[in-house]
Formats: C-alpha cells, sequence, structure tokens
C-alpha cells in the first residue's frame, strides 16, 4: 500500500510562548511534531506492518523541520519529504499549503493519505479537507479507528464524544483524532536507523510552482496572546444574595450580560 | 569548536525525556516511598534501546556515543535519581566493562542480553573492608580443574536482586613483587553458593536495588575470566572512568530537576505581596545554581567527546563528576530552602533530590577520590 502522512512542525505549546513585533518569537520556542500527526504516523506504521507497502511522511516547512521528519522516520515510517518553502515563500496559509501538496501529490498515487485533526498552533483544520477535494478523493475527519479490507474502509470517528460509524473506499484521505492510537517512542536503534533512511528535500520550483501560485487567500492582521487569568473571587454571604451580586458583576465587570 | 548536538543525540534526548515525563515523572514519590526497584520501567527502557546506547549494533546494542548516554541518564535522573542510577550502573557498570574487556564468546553470551535490555548486569567491586582502598579486596577466587572457586563478601552492589550476572573482582594469586593481582570474573547469579539480598535501608535512591552479596564456594568456568588476568585492578579503572561520566550525568539532571522546581517555584510562591523570585536574595540564589548547572553541562559534555574522540579522558571524567553531584547537592539543598516549609515536604520533591544527590559524592569513587584521582593527573 502506498501510504502517505501529512505532517507539521509546530512550536510546543505546552512550553512559553513569547510573541514580540506581532510575532511569535522562534528563538526560545520548542519544536516538536504536531501531536495529531503523530497519530497519523504510527496509524501509517501499522497499517503498512498489517498490509505491506511504503510509508512516505511528507511535511510543507523550512530547514529545521528535517528534526520532525527524521523523528518520524525514528518512529518507522520508510521516507520522508521535505518541501522546504523558506526561500520562496514568505507569507503563507493553508491555501498555500494545499496548493503545494497539491502539486506534490498529482503523480503520486496515494492508496491513503493520514493528517492530523488540526495543528495545535493555528488550529484550522482545512489543509487535510482541502487536499482531498482538490485530488477529487473522498476524506474522513477526525478519526478514532480504522480498518481496510480489500478496498473497502470501515472507520470510526468522533462526532462531539460519539461515534459515527461509517463505510467508504481507497484511495482516501483521513485526520486523526486523540484515540486513535499510542503513539509510539521512537527506540534508540530507530533513531540511529533514522540516519539512513531517504529524505528528500524539493523546493517549490521542483513542483513546477512560483511565489504567486501559492499566494495566501487570508491576511494576519495581528497575533496576540490571550489575556492573563486572573484570580478568581469567591462570593460569600446568603445565597440569595450571591445571586444578585453574580449577576451585577456579570453586568458591570465582566459585562457579558 | 562546536557546542551543537547531532540530530540524533538531539532526538534522543527528546525521546527519554517525553518518556521520563510521562512514564517515570508520575511514579518518581512512589517509588521511593516504597523503596521498590522499578522492573516493568526498566523493561520498557530495554525496548526502547536505552540499555545498549554505547555499545555498536553487532552486540545488540544501538551503535551510538556517550554523548548521547549522557544525555538520557540526565533526562531520567532529572525526574527520578533511582530510576537514572540503576540505569546509570546497568549501562557503565554492568554492560559495558565486558564490550571493553570480554572475549567474542563473553560478548555474545553475556553482553548481547544486557545492550538488547533483555537483562540487567551488575559489577560487584566493593566489600565490607574494601572501598575506597579497592586493592584491598578480599574475596578470593582459586583455580580448580577448569573452573574458578570463589569466596568472599560484596556489599552496596547496585541492581545485584534483579540481575543476570554479576562482575565480580576477586583475587587470584600474587605477582613477583608479592602483590596481590586482582581479576574480573564474569558470575552468573543462579550460580550454587551465591547469596543476594538487600535489605538496606537507604537515605536515597531508595527505588534503586542495592544488595549485599555472599559467595559460598562458588563455582565458575575459567572462561569467565573478564579480560587480562593480570590487569583485573586497571581494567575497572577504566570502567570507573567511564561510569564517573554518567554518574556527573545523573548529578547533572538532579541539578536541573531542582533548578526547574526552585524556578517555577518562586514564580509562584508569593510573599510581602510579590513573587519571592522578585527578590534579590532568592534571585542569586537562582543565578548561582544555573551558573553551575551549566558549568556541569559543559565538563560533562567535554569529557564524555573526549571518551568518544577516543582521547585521555580520566581527568575530565573525575572533574565532571567531582563538580556535577556536588553541584547537584547544592542545587537541592537551595531548591529546598527556596521552597520554604513546603521543599521540606516529600510532596514538593525536592527534599528526595537532595537525598538522592548525597549518593553522588560517595558511589563510584567518594568526592575525595574524585580529588585524588585528579591530582593524580596532575602529577602529583
Ligand atoms: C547506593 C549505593 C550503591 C553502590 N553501588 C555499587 C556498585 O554497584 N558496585 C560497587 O562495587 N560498589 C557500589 N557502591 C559502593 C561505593 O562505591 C562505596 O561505598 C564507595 O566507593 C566508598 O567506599 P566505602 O563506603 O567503603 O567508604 P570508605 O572508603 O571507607 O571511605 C570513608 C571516607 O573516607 C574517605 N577516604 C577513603 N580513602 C581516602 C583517601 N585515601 N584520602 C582521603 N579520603 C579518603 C572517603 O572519601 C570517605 O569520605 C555503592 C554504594 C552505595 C551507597
Amino acid at each position: 500500500m502506498n501510504i502517505y502522512v501529512l505532517l507539521k512542525k509546530t512550536f510546543d505549546t505546552e512550553e512559553k510562548i513569547q510573541v514580540s513585533g506581532g510575532k511569535i518569537e522562534d528563538d526560545g520556542a520548542e519544536f516538536i511534531i504536531n501531536p495529531y500527526d503523530e497519530y497519523a504516523v504510527e496509524e501509517a506504521i501499522n497499517l503498512r506492518d498489517t498490509h505491506g507497502g511504503e510509508v512516505t511522511v511528507v511535511t510543507v516547512g523550512d530547514e529545521e523541520s528535517e528534526q520532525q521528519l527524521r523523528t518520524a522516520l525514528a518512529m518507522g515510517a520508510d521516507q520522508a519529504v521535505l518541501i522546504n518553502t523558506e526561500d520562496d515563500v514568505e507569507e503563507g496559509d493553508q491555501v498555500t499549503t494545499v496548493k503545494i501538496l497539491e502539486a506534490f501529490f498529482k503523480d503520486k498515487e496515494a492508496d491513503i493519505i493520514l493528517a492530523g485533526n488540526v495543528a495545535i498552533d493555528e488550529a484550522s483544520g482545512q489543509v487535510g479537507p482541502r487536499l482531498a477535494d482538490k485530488l477529487d478523493i473522498p476524506y474522513v475527519t477526525t478519526i478514532t479507528a480504522i480498518n481496510i479490507d480489500g478496498e473497502t474502509v470501515n472507520i470510526e470517528r468522533d462526532v462531539e464524544g460519539d461515534v459515527e460509524k461509517l463505510e467508504t473506499s481507497l484511495p482516501l484521505l483521513v485526520t486523526c483524532q486523540q484515540g486513535l492510537n499510542e503513539p509510539r517512542y521512537p527506540s534508540l536503534p530507530g533513531i540511529m536507523k533514522a540516519k539512513k533512511k531517504p529524505l528528500e528535500e524539493l523546493e517549490i520550483d521542483d513542483l513546477d510552482l512560483d511565489e504567486d501560485d501559492v499566494e495566501p487567500k487570508t491576511k494576519t492582521t495581528e497575533i496576540y496572546l490571550p489575556p492573563e487569568k486572573e484570580a478568581g473571587k469567591v462570593l460569600e454571604g446568603e445565597i440569595d444574595d450571591q445571586v444578585k451580586e453574580l449577576v451585577s458583576l456579570l453586568k458591570s465587570e465582566a459585562k457579558v450580560l | 569548536m562546536n557546542f551543537e548536538l547531532t540530530k540524533e543525540q538531539e532526538m534522543t534526548r527528546k525521546m527519554v525525556r517525553d518518556y521520563a515525563e510521562a512514564k517515570i515523572k508520575p511514579r518518581a514519590i512512589d517509588i521511593d516511598v516504597k523503596a521498590e526497584f522499578p522492573e516493568d520501567i526498566f523493561k520498557e527502557l530495554g525496548e526502547l534501546g536505552l540499555l545498549g546506547i554505547p555499545i555498536p549494533e553487532e552486540y545488540g546494542g544501538a551503535g551510538s556515543d556517550t554523548i548521547t548516554y549522557a544525555l538520557a541518564v540526565e533526562e531520567i535522573g532529572r525526574v527520578c535519581g533511582s530510576t537514572g542510577l540503576s540505569y546509570a550502573a546497568a549501562v557503565s557498570l554492568g554492560a559495558s566493562p565486558i564490550y571493553y574487556f570480554g572475549t567474542e564468546e563473553q560478548k555474545q553470551e553475556f553482553l548481547v542480553p544486557l545492550a538488547e535490555g533483555k537483562a540487567l548486569g551488575s559489577f560487584g567491586l566493593t566489600e565490607p573492608n574494601a572501598g575506597s582502598d579497592a586493592g584491598g579486596t578480599k574475596t578470593t577466587a582459586i583455580k580448580d580443574g577448569d573452573d574458578f572457586i570463589i569466596n568472599g563478601e560484596k556489599c552496596y552492589i547496585t541492581n545485584a536482586s534483579f540481575a543476570k550476572q554479576i562482575i565480580v573482582t576477586a583475587v587470584t594469586g600474587k605477582d613477583d613483587r608479592g602483590k596481590n593481582i586482582i581479576s574480573a570474573i564474569i558470575v552468573p547469579t543462579d550460580t550454587e553458593g551465591m547469596t543476594i539480598s538487600s535489605n538496606y535501608d537507604k537515605m536515597g535512591v531508595r527505588g534503586s536495588d542495592t544488595a549485599e552479596i555472599v559467595l559460598e564456594d562458588v563455582r565458575v568456568p575459567q572462561k569467565n575470566l573478564l579480560g587480562d588476568p593480570q590487569q583485573g585492578f586497571k581494567q575497572f579503572l577504566h570502567t570507573l572512568d567511564g561510569g564517573r561520566i554518567s554518574i556527573a550525568a545523573l548529578g547533572l539532571g538532579i541539578a536541573q530537576g531542582s533548578l526547574d522546581k526552585a524556578l517555577s517555584y518562586a514564580k509562584e510562591r508569593k510573599q510581602f505581596g510579590q513573587p519571592i523570585s522578585s527578590f534579590q536574595a532568592i534571585q542569586f540564589k537562582l543565578a548561582d545554581i544555573a551558573m553551575e548547572v551549566e558549568l556541569a553541562r559543559n565538563m560533562i559534555m567535554k569529557a564524555a567527546w573526549l571518551k568518544d574522540q577516543g582521547k585521555n579522558f580520566t581527568k575530565e571524567a573525575a572533574m565532571a563528576k567531582l563538580y556535577a553531584t556536588e553541584t547537584a547537592f547544592r542545587a537541592a539543598n537551595q531548591a529546598i530552602q527556596i521552597h520554604g516549609g513546603y521543599g521540606y515536604m516529600r510532596e514538593y520533591e525536592v527534599e528526595r533530590f537532595l537525598r538522592d544527590a548525597k549518593l553522588l559524592e560517595i558511589g563510584e569513587g567518594t568526592s575525595e577520590i574524585q580529588r585524588l584521582v585528579i591530582a593524580r593527573q596532575l602529577g602529583c
């Protein structure tokens, strides 16, 4: 089976994030594989181990994204492709990424493409579905179980806490939700082997695209951190008085009423 | 000069950190309280290939280097000193000597299971009356046909209750000048005459197994002799040199853990209407710990790098061990101070860091012995 994974490098949102000059500071940030993409990598490896074939991990990123690709290779993926847009794309959005991926997948004959449900940085959840649309293949988002039998694919997906079961067919794109699997840690032998696995580096030029083709359709006007959470207030006294005070605070202080 | 880690080193560091945070950290208090060796964690460390980091692939290891190994020890030590000590001892003392000095047959039989993470090994040097003065070893191994018959007693041996084999040092004869010849012999723990018991009630590293071994007419084939029969003493000095880098890394882990905890606590704790981190007295403590942590890290990386380059690293390893373990103790002590009364409580973990750190100033050569080693390297 020809298995592809879409993987994004993101900053670790559990670490401290600093914003300056309307941009997220790259310097202090710790970068990781988008956690939802880790489910995709794990599932891809499991599918390959069951059905045979190869797992190719693809990222649109920069020089530094090699680290995350190598980690996926260390987990067990077979090869990786880095589409490096560092020099060509100044501003990009989901349209940019999908354009690039569409060009990449044009001649690929993928049986299944696995992506994360969302990336934890911008959390748009757009790239997977849009790419499937461009490639004219079905897609299922937020999957929590997948079973492939020949061309038939049975899927369970998370719908706001409930499970939806559906049947579809290959070729297919899915986006992975928490609960699908427990991603493995890359083992030491895996890390050492990853060094020797193929990692192809492409630029948009290699995909017959130029900067104008991948122009973003959105504009970022501002990036800011959410206001710091203030200490809570504990109301005291008779319940009736507390309710009154609460309502008045909701009106005067929180201004939500 | 290049201070950057390779991609593989960076990846390993991250993997071990993720594993330690997720799987070891939540259990660290329990491991200490119950003084229980976390056997299941070691099974997982084995599956991740961590027990064979510096051992070549042909012997079941990962074929990686000392720097990577030190990073792994640090990350484990950052969350749990007990697990860190048993991990460092398993690799540096249990496995490495067989890799350095073993015959091909010994490597296949005794090293491969350790490097693959399927078994643990120990190193038994210390005796009730021979600690720093390892030359005072009393355990004897007498030739009998094709065998050795070993008699003696070992104390404070890490991981022995869970080990498949123990490398035991014993007197095998006298040289021309009448001095004892000390050799190292691989003794499987299921050999008749071996009694291994771990009844020590320890101050720290309580979840690391520490055992007493009594050898009574223990019979092992002479082919279990490890390395050169005349050079046993030199060999274990070499083994300890390497082991020191890992104990230093463990100290660094505890020091880093102390710094992380002290810093985040200082920013949260408010007294006199402001976070205590805004008081200069607290800032200076944090600055000192941070500086020492960084210096210790640089010294460890240098010693590990020298070892990986095949250069002499005896002096640097002793310096790294001495400095990093004393840094660990100071850092843990100051971390408790910064936590005030809370720091004295088990729940806040820094008191455990202090108890764990203390062992590092004693095991694998006391701080005094490190100073002796350094002085000897200076030509004294
Ligand atoms: C938890 C734990 C785990 C251990 N694991 C192992 C293990 O796996 N394998 C193993 O073989 N051993 C192990 N040990 C033993 C450890 O290595 C020894 O305890 C250590 O080497 C010190 O020896 P000693 O306890 O006999 O102290 P001693 O040698 O009696 O030292 C007592 C004091 O005298 C000082 N001193 C001694 N000689 C000199 C000198 N010439 N100049 C100046 N000062 C000196 C020492 O520094 C120390 O302060 C372990 C110990 C512990 C506590």
